[in-house]
């Protein structure tokens, strides 16, 4: 299908919105009505049609205005993107990556021209349209992941694999929910999750890092992990919580359906082939309660799972203070009814709200 | 008496050990304040390293005792600085100076060991060859997550940021890379509403 791309912001007027085609696919995140941690990782090879899933790195309907965020991120600081000095030969491999994902899943809207080391790459959305030498710095504007993550939606982390540990060593960050790349960078897999609650103790990361060190060249995989966010902001960053942080306050019974967003982070990791790194694209989806409730079964398992979720996960995922208005919204969407399996919408199978 | 022992914490928290003296052509010591008393106590175990030891000390507010009586262990070289910051470019030269198996033993603040630390790292010495030992102060080096600015010698929760003013309060996640703590503004969802700063571990 062709994407009509929105014109849109997520700062200042938040224009941003979802079609009824990005509510149908949206990753919901829940495969049932509770929610806890796991290393629910399964390899990423494609999903149904349309689905988010389906493509190796989704393009929807926000990307051109989210690069535009980006670029603002960025020019306000350049901090947000940093890559350690031995990261640049992974930077080319996720270059090669991004490049040739997008022209062979998007050929209507990339093109990725290979003559030896002569690459024309066009990038039809953001009319980019630029020639340049495989693995020579001096031949692109932007060292190569700065460059290329500044066409792909999401976030990217880039880990060094070596003694037995992934370590952050670069990474492009300006969709991050709420952590900071410039502390973090340098730091192993288990010292940037260090503020995680409980899930040190229950030995989540211990397996995840297990399961990570052994993903191989062409095998990767993803999870969702999920937050809550006010107001459609992509850039819910440490480095500006003293601006948003108040935002949380503005919430109130008449616009909680319009302000309040589940935000939902399609997780991938691939392993790159020359230098052995492994890339995390972290990409981040949207939608307003209002557009979540339109689909009958997640209203009334979002509701559930908020309800249910320990006092220590709702404090870290931020939206504690919110959560009794939250639940008074989402109460209205849940009449108790049984909600099948799995996270997709059902739209046809599912009964309508009886309420 | 200069000892504490930091309550459990994350992962990303830096733990400090005891000194031990260890077999080496060279021993590189780095210490300030009540560090220095680490370093007599190393110095006690094991009189001889001292003859290959140099000394770089940054006696703050500790006064002239502890200098005298490093001087008094027979360190081959004892190098007195005003400060951290001033011993820096002589602490680049002696690490760019060691010899493989080099012993690099860092005791005094946080701040201190965690700068030492990253200068020892970049000049390529082995964690393993690094000791650190916690002696005085329980002051932490803190970066503002906002304006980056660095705040030294921090002692309560919240304080200032001594760059943009924001109140700030102390996470216990830890760069090693900055060889700082966090710091997050306080009231940013209640705006003026600054808890009374406690001092840290109180």
């Amino acid at each position: 299908m062709t994407i009509q791309f929105n014109d849109e912001t997520f700062r200042d007027d938040y224009t941003f919105r979802n079609s009824d085609w990005a509510i149908k696919r949206f990753p919901f995140p829940f495969h049932e009505d509770s929610y806890m941690y796991s290393v629910n990782m399964e390899q990423h090879r494609g999903g149904p049609e349309g689905s988010v899933f389906e493509k190796r790195f989704d393009v929807d309907e926000h990307y051109i205005s989210e690069m535009r965020d980006r670029a603002i991120v960025l020019a306000e600081d350049p901090l947000r993107c940093q890559s350690l000095p031995h990261m640049t030969l992974a930077g080319w491999d996720l270059l090669e990556l991004i490049m040739v994902s997008k022209s062979e899943d998007y050929p209507d809207l990339f093109e990725l021209h290979r003559n030896g080391d002569k690459w024309r790459w066009i990038n039809k959305p953001l009319g980019i349209d630029d020639t340049f030498t495989f693995m020579d710095d001096a031949s692109l504007p932007y060292g190569p992941m700065e460059y290329i993550t500044r066409q792909a939606q999401g976030d990217f982390a880039v880990l060094d694999q070596r003694e037995n540990n992934l370590w952050m060593d670069a990474g492009m960050v300006t969709t991050q929910a709420d952590w900071s790349l410039d502390f973090d960078i340098g730091m192993n897999f288990f010292e940037w999750h260090a503020p995680v609650p409980r899930a040190h103790e229950m030995g989540v990361f211990k397996r995840a890092l297990k399961f990570l060190l052994n993903i191989q060249q062409g095998s990767p995989a993803r999870r969702l992990n999920w937050t809550m966010t006010v107001n459609p902001l992509l850039d819910t960053s440490p480095e500006n919580y003293h601006k948003w942080g108040v935002q949380k306050t503005s919430l109130m019974p008449e616009n909680i359906g319009r302000k309040q967003h589940l935000r939902v982070e399609l997780q991938t990791f691939y392993r790159l082939p020359r230098s052995n790194a492994l890339v995390f694209p972290i990409r981040c989806y949207l939608i307003a309660l209002d557009d979540l409730v339109t689909v009958p079964k997640w209203g009334r398992r979002l509701h559930r799972v908020i309800r249910d979720l320990p006092e220590d996960l709702a404090t870290y995922k931020g939206f504690i203070r919110n959560r009794p208005m939250i639940l008074d919204y989402l109460s209205q969407y849940d009449d108790g009814k049984p909600t099948s399996p799995g996270i997709w919408p059902d739209l046809e199978t599912e009964p309508p709200l009886e309420k | 008496m200069s000892r504490f022992t930091f309550p459990p914490s994350i992962p990303s928290r830096p733990v400090y050990g005891t000194l031990a003296p260890r077999e080496a052509a060279q021993h590189l010591m780095v210490a300030d304040a009540e560090g220095a008393e680490a370093l007599l106590d190393l110095a006690a175990a094991a009189p001889e390293i001292m003859a290959k030891a140099h000394v770089i000390y940054i006696p703050r507010n500790a006064g002239e005792a502890l200098v005298e009586k490093l001087r008094a262990t027979g360190p081959d070289i004892l190098h007195v600085s005003p400060s951290y910051l001033a011993s820096v470019p002589r602490l680049r030269r002696v690490l760019s100076d060691t010899v493989m198996g080099a012993q690099v033993y860092l005791a005094g603040t946080e701040g201190l060991i965690g700068q030492a630390m990253n200068e020892a790292l970049q000049a390529g010495i082995p964690l393993a060859a690094i000791q650190t030992e916690h002696r005085g102060s329980v002051a932490r080096r803190v970066q503002c997550v906002h304006c980056k600015g660095i705040t030294e010698d921090v002692m309560t929760d919240p304080f200032v940021c001594s760059h943009c003013g924001l109140n700030l309060f102390v996470r216990d996640h830890y760069s090693r890379r900055l060889a700082a703590f966090q710091g997050v503004c306080i009231d940013a969802e209640d705006p003026g509403e600054v808890p009374e700063p406690v001092e840290l571990y109180k």
